[in-house]
């Protein structure tokens, strides 16, 4: 006879935890994160921001109140202070939380899920250094800058429980003209995939799909009779010869990793595929390369 | 049923042998079992389909394999047996006899017919029968018991070393009378009286069977003396082909352990049933037999006993005077080597040599006087039963040995000079010999006429002289005398061991008298008529295997018996001592000869060798539960859940051996070839690195200055390394470290006398003075009291060592100022005029002790830098270059010695040469 817990307690119970596991991944993603040497992306051009620029001497349209008293009383001419353009990007970041993300072949190897979120939150940590927005979307965290919401960025990602058994983006909360990274697997339904980018495309946005795989989603090591099942037990599929199917498979997946680059490079974004037996940091300066060419050109 | 070999209890269980098509095609249609997989990319497999749905079916060997362990199961049910007992073996409930000759005949096969025995127990056992044993070399009263009672006495059956007599089968006979049984006889093969009776009254108890050996048996006869070689006859049971065999025979060495002495191939020609062959062996040898033995046979029959009358004497014959050339009939051992040679082993020889070899007698021809080592070392030999014979001579007479006190070494005292008689200065005859008294060993020798005695030593009319003399001559003076000592005596005859004073060493009477006294003798075969009324003691007694044994408390066995009887319990064959010999019993006798058993027509004989029932369905069952096994991995391996890659790392880790340590010491002589600095390890490590690397840079130093190019330094343990290969060994003290041991300081102390130094650090900037007021103080005197030091004194100005490669004043470490201590300069050694430094003289000092801290201003790191602050700024690295210059210096002292010393003469030499 099982007694449920009062709401309260199992509120904090779960936040213990939450917070249990918290700190290792946001230490990880920092630790990861330190080890990107870190350039400022000013937009090289004068515009809005706060470090000095140039003086230039004034021109016809400049008000008054932008001539710099004091270096134009330095010589005759009359000098505008100019300053470099700096504006904040918003990066969108939808990380896959579905069953299927939930899986790694073996004890030593990390599950893709975990992979994920630390690439997310490492990029996430590196943006929000060099002073850009980051949130999730879907509305599930808007954008802004600072440690709180690297905290709360951490805190959302481990949190996510584990729905459908193929996860399909949440292309919602996208700000227009802003970046977004979408990490997952894409085994499920390719539609999915191609409605959010398309609908994030439309509104401007452009950004980086990153796909994780589990190095024996790569290589169908099975043989003998066995039968498949998805990590969410939804799926299932029975074999007699696991090792006639393996070509069949592989060619399957090349077909879909075909098809999501074919998709990306249509509507302009990037697209990479991670396996979780590589070091998390080459796909980190990957990424942070991608992002930082989108964002800074 | 029985199929050849095999048969089966359960015969009608085969018959399920053919269910075993039908499971073949049950098991055919049923696909193995699939494995359930998590596999996230299955969204990516839905809809394939399997090209070939039959292709992971079961294959046909996995098939075949399961029906082999199937039908493997289904035959051990039936319970197969090898070698089943026919019908035609009569199963009997009835009592049966185990009869056993048990001679020493059975003994070689004896395992057999234990196996053989054991199987029959245990028949007897599942057939519920009361088994008796009875032993026909020794019956006792039959005891009919369950089987199994006999089985676990079976380990302890043994031979007896004798055969069945007629009167012990006559005696089995009358035990069984009256009762009914079967009997299984398992015989020797031996004919032997009184079988027949015997054989005839248990076939009316019952059925017979005889179980005999087929295995030709050998036997040795004992050895016989012929010519001075040894004869060995061996014999077989049965003519047959040529055989060749090897008589062993065995005694002990010199140390008293116990070897083959000696091998005899002999050869039974086709068709011969004996074989002889002689031995020669050197006398030394023959003494030291035990008993010859026919290899590989194992049985009492094969082995022969020796005795006594194997031995030869060993004679040692030492004359005083030297052999005169060309006159070798007036030698006085001329007639002792002739009467003796026949029958007894001659050695000549110093005494002193001869002594070790443990004679049986030492014969003294004319030797007077004897020194103190040989008369104690003669008198311990005698005392232990040696025999000393002495003859009379010139030189005796000459001598006043035994003249007032009796010698130890003489029967009685003598008197000056000896008489002469007969001669063509004297009145009267050469005396004859008076016939011997009773008591005498020689008594009953006849005396020839011709035999003259003109010349003899007198014996002192003595209290003890009458029971001393054993032949004297007709007017009653002692000829011969004899004295015990201990075990053993000395006898001396009262005149020459040649023809010069007498005419006895040319008589045969001569050779008779030394056989008396057992001098060439002991070779003589017992005779039934001395060995009458005498008892004789076993000393070891043959087992059946021929094996010697201690007799322990056997009674003793009369002299008459003991020749001629047959062997029994009460006389085994052994050996026996009597009085003064020993006489060896053997089981074969030299006249007697084996004979195959001769069984009546019909008897029931069968070999030893009985193939027993052998149930297979353990084995069987074995090779099924194998044959499942195997179906288990094929099958594991075919639905891929056998990983081999991994069980092959597994087993590949396990069998990983880790690295043999890499040995990092070098060898010694490597060593040898090139200078090593060395350092005594303290079992500090801090300190021992600092050493190594204070040696470092002092290499270092030297390699670039210097034509001194040392290999790198070494931590040396003195328990354990050798010192010599090091010039100079640095030694830091601490507190702590241990004393080395004895061995150690031996090696220490070697090490200072063949050139070694050893430099003494105490690291303490010498605050004391050495005394014991400091730690490290105390402990270098503890250290350095076992070391074979010389006085010491402070470096003196004049020292080799502030000049031996650079001039130095003092010598600073990590501390500078202190005075550091040399072997002191010998007492007046004086400054030559004009010269500046003394003429000192050679020799490296053995020890250098200071408190300077040298290694901490040496020490360099892997890079060369400095390990260790040294002073202040600059004068502190002139303090530190100072150090380096000492240990040059040092380095160069030792291995150049005095040289810059003998520098101080090149003025004088440029002087001299100028003119």
């Amino acid at each position: 006879m099982s007694q449920p817990a009062a709401p309260s307690a199992t509120l904090r119970a779960r936040s213990e935890a939450e917070a249990a596991r918290l700190p290792p991944l946001l230490a990880r993603a920092q630790h990861l994160a330190g080890s990107v040497l870190l350039g400022q992306h000013g937009r090289r051009r004068a515009g809005q921001g706060d470090d000095f620029w140039q003086y230039r001497p004034v021109q016809e349209g400049d008000q008054r109140r932008q001539i710099d008293w004091r270096r134009s009383a330095r010589s005759d001419a009359e000098f505008v202070r100019e300053r470099e353009w700096q504006i904040a990007q918003t990066l969108m970041i939808w990380v896959d939380g579905a069953a299927s993300m939930r899986f790694s072949s073996d004890r030593n190897l990390p599950e893709k899920a975990d992979r994920a979120q630390l690439l997310a939150l490492a990029t996430a940590i590196l943006l929000d250094k060099g002073g850009e927005r980051v949130g999730l979307t879907g509305h599930a965290l808007p954008p802004r800058r600072g440690a709180a919401q690297i905290a709360r960025l951490a805190s959302m990602l481990a949190g996510a429980e584990a729905g459908a058994d193929y996860g399909a983006p949440d292309a919602r909360g996208l700000a227009p003209q802003g970046h977004a990274l979408f990490v997952s697997d894409c085994l499920g339904d390719i539609e999915p995939v191609r409605r959010a980018l398309t609908g994030a495309a439309d509104r401007g946005v452009r950004g980086v799909l990153m796909q994780v795989l589990d190095p024996v989603e790569e290589a169908f090591p099975y043989r003998g009779r066995a039968i498949f099942d998805s990590v969410g037990g939804t799926l299932s599929h029975e074999t007699l010869k696991a090792d006639d199917l393996r070509d069949r498979y592989l060619t399957r997946l090349a077909e879909r990793k075909d098809a999501l680059r074919g998709l990306c490079a249509a509507v302009g974004w990037q697209y990479h595929c991670h396996h979780t037996d590589a070091p998390a940091q080459a796909a980190l300066l990957w990424l942070y390369g991608a992002l930082g060419g989108g964002a800074g050109r | 049923m029985n199929l050849a070999a095999i048969g089966f209890t359960a015969p009608w269980l085969l018959v399920a042998l053919v269910l075993l098509p039908v499971l073949w095609v049950l098991l055919r249609a049923v696909p193995p079992a699939p494995i359930r997989r998590r596999f996230p990319g299955v969204a990516l497999l839905l809809g394939l389909r399997d090209e070939d749905s039959a292709a992971d079916r079961t294959p046909w060997w996995l098939l075949l394999l399961r029906m082999l362990a199937l039908a493997a199961v289904i035959v051990a049910m039936a319970g197969p047996v090898l070698n089943p007992r026919g019908a035609d073996e009569v199963r009997s409930t009835g009592k049966l006899l185990v009869l056993m000759d048990a001679s020493w005949a059975s003994a070689r096969d004896w395992e057999a017919e234990r196996d053989l025995l054991d199987g029959l127990l245990a028949e007897a056992g599942r057939d519920g029968r009361p088994v008796a044993l009875m032993r026909l070399s020794d019956p006792q009263p039959p005891e009919f018991q369950a089987a199994d009672a006999w089985r676990s006495r079976l380990a302890g059956l043994e031979p007896s070393a004798w055969a069945p007599r007629a009167e012990m089968m006559r005696r089995a006979a009358d035990l069984l009378d009256g009762q009914a049984f079967d009997t299984l006889w398992l015989s020797d093969g031996l004919a032997r009286d009184g079988r027949g009776a015997l054989l005839e009254a248990l076939e009316t108890a019952g059925a017979v069977r005889v179980h005999q050996t087929g295995q030709p048996l050998l036997a040795l006869a004992p050895p016989a003396s012929v010519d001075g070689a040894l004869e060995l006859s061996a014999q077989r049971l049965a003519a047959g082909p040529a055989r060749d065999i090897t008589v062993l025979a065995h005694g002990r060495d010199p140390a008293g352990t116990p070897r083959v002495l000696a091998t005899l191939p002999l050869r039974f020609a086709q068709g011969e049933r004996h074989a002889t062959g002689a031995l020669n062996l050197p006398g030394e040898l023959r003494a030291r037999l035990s008993r010859f033995e026919i290899a590989g046979q194992g049985h009492a029959g094969a082995v022969a006993l020796t005795d006594d009358s194997l031995r030869r004497r060993e004679v040692a014959l030492i004359a005083g005077r030297e052999d005169r050339e060309g006159l070798e009939l007036l030698s006085p051992l001329h007639f002792l080597e002739r009467a003796l040679e026949p029958n007894a082993a001659l050695m000549g020889g110093a005494l002193m040599e001869v002594l070790p070899a443990r004679p049986d007698v030492i014969v003294l021809a004319d030797v007077a006087t004897l020194s103190e080592g040989e008369t104690a070392a003669l008198l311990e030999w005698t005392d232990a039963g040696g025999m000393l014979l002495r003859f009379a001579g010139p030189r005796l007479a000459a001598s006043d040995i035994s003249r007032g006190r009796e010698d130890p070494l003489m029967p009685v005292r003598l008197r000056a000079g000896g008489r002469s008689v007969g001669g063509a200065m004297s009145w009267g005859a050469p005396k004859v010999l008076a016939p011997f008294a009773e008591d005498s060993p020689f008594v009953g020798l006849a005396i020839p006429d011709d035999v003259t005695v003109s010349a003899q030593v007198m014996a002192q009319p003595d209290p003890t002289l009458a029971s001393r003399v054993i032949a004297q001559l007709g007017d009653g003076t002692p000829l011969v005398t004899r004295k015990r000592i201990g075990q053993g005596q000395v006898v001396l005859f009262h005149v020459t061991a040649n023809a010069e004073w007498s005419s006895l060493p040319l008589s045969g009477l001569f050779v008779q008298m030394l056989e008396r006294l057992a001098i060439s003798s002991g070779a003589a075969a017992p005779v039934a008529e001395d060995m009458a009324g005498t008892t004789w003691q076993a000393l070891q007694v043959l087992d059946g295997f021929g094996t010697l044994r201690d007799a322990g408390t056997l009674p003793g066995v009369a002299g008459e018996a003991l020749l001629t009887a047959p062997l029994g319990p009460d006389l085994r064959p052994g050996i026996y001592e009597g009085e003064d010999r020993r006489i060896a019993r053997s089981v074969l006798g030299a006249e007697d000869t084996l004979a195959a058993a001769q069984w009546p027509e019909g008897t029931d004989i069968q070999g030893l060798e009985r193939t027993a029932e052998t149930p297979l369905a353990g084995w069987i069952l074995a090779a099924a539960l194998l044959l499942l096994g195997g179906d288990v991995i094929a099958s594991l391996a075919l639905s891929g859940r056998l990983m081999p890659l991994r069980a092959a790392a597994l087993l590949a880790g396990l069998l990983m051996l880790p690295d043999p340590s890499v040995a990092q010491e070098r060898a010694p002589e490597l060593l040898a070839d090139e200078v090593t600095l060395a350092h005594v390890l303290t079992g500090e490590k801090a300190l021992d690195d600092l050493a190594h690397a204070g040696l470092r840079g002092l290499g270092e130093t030297l390699f670039y200055r210097t034509t001194v190019e040392p290999s790198p330094p070494r931590g040396v343990d003195l328990e354990a390394d050798e010192l010599a290969f090091f010039p100079l060994l640095y030694w830091p003290v601490t507190p702590a470290q241990p004393i080395p041991s004895d061995a150690a300081y031996a090696k220490l102390n070697a090490y200072l006398r063949s050139g070694g130094l050893i430099l003494f650090d105490t690291r303490d900037a010498d605050i004391a003075g050495f005394s014991a007021s400091s730690e490290n103080g105390a402990r270098l005197q503890r250290l350095a009291a076992p070391l074979d030091i010389p006085p010491l004194e402070p470096v003196p100005s004049d020292h080799v060592l502030t000049r031996a490669f650079y001039l130095l004043q003092d010598f600073p470490g990590r501390y500078a100022g202190r005075p550091v201590w040399v072997e002191a300069a010998p007492e007046g050694a004086r400054q030559a005029p004009g010269m500046p430094f003394r003429d000192l003289n050679d020799g490296v000092t053995p020890v250098v002790i200071g408190g300077n801290d040298w290694v901490a201003a040496w020490a360099v790191d892997e890079v060369g830098a400095p390990l260790r602050p040294v002073g202040r700024g600059y004068a502190g690295e002139r303090q530190r270059e100072m150090a380096l210059r000492f240990g040059v210096n040092l380095v160069m002292h030792v291995l150049t010695g005095n040289y810059k010393s003998d520098q101080v003469h090149v003025p004088a030499l440029l002087d001299r040469l100028g003119q």
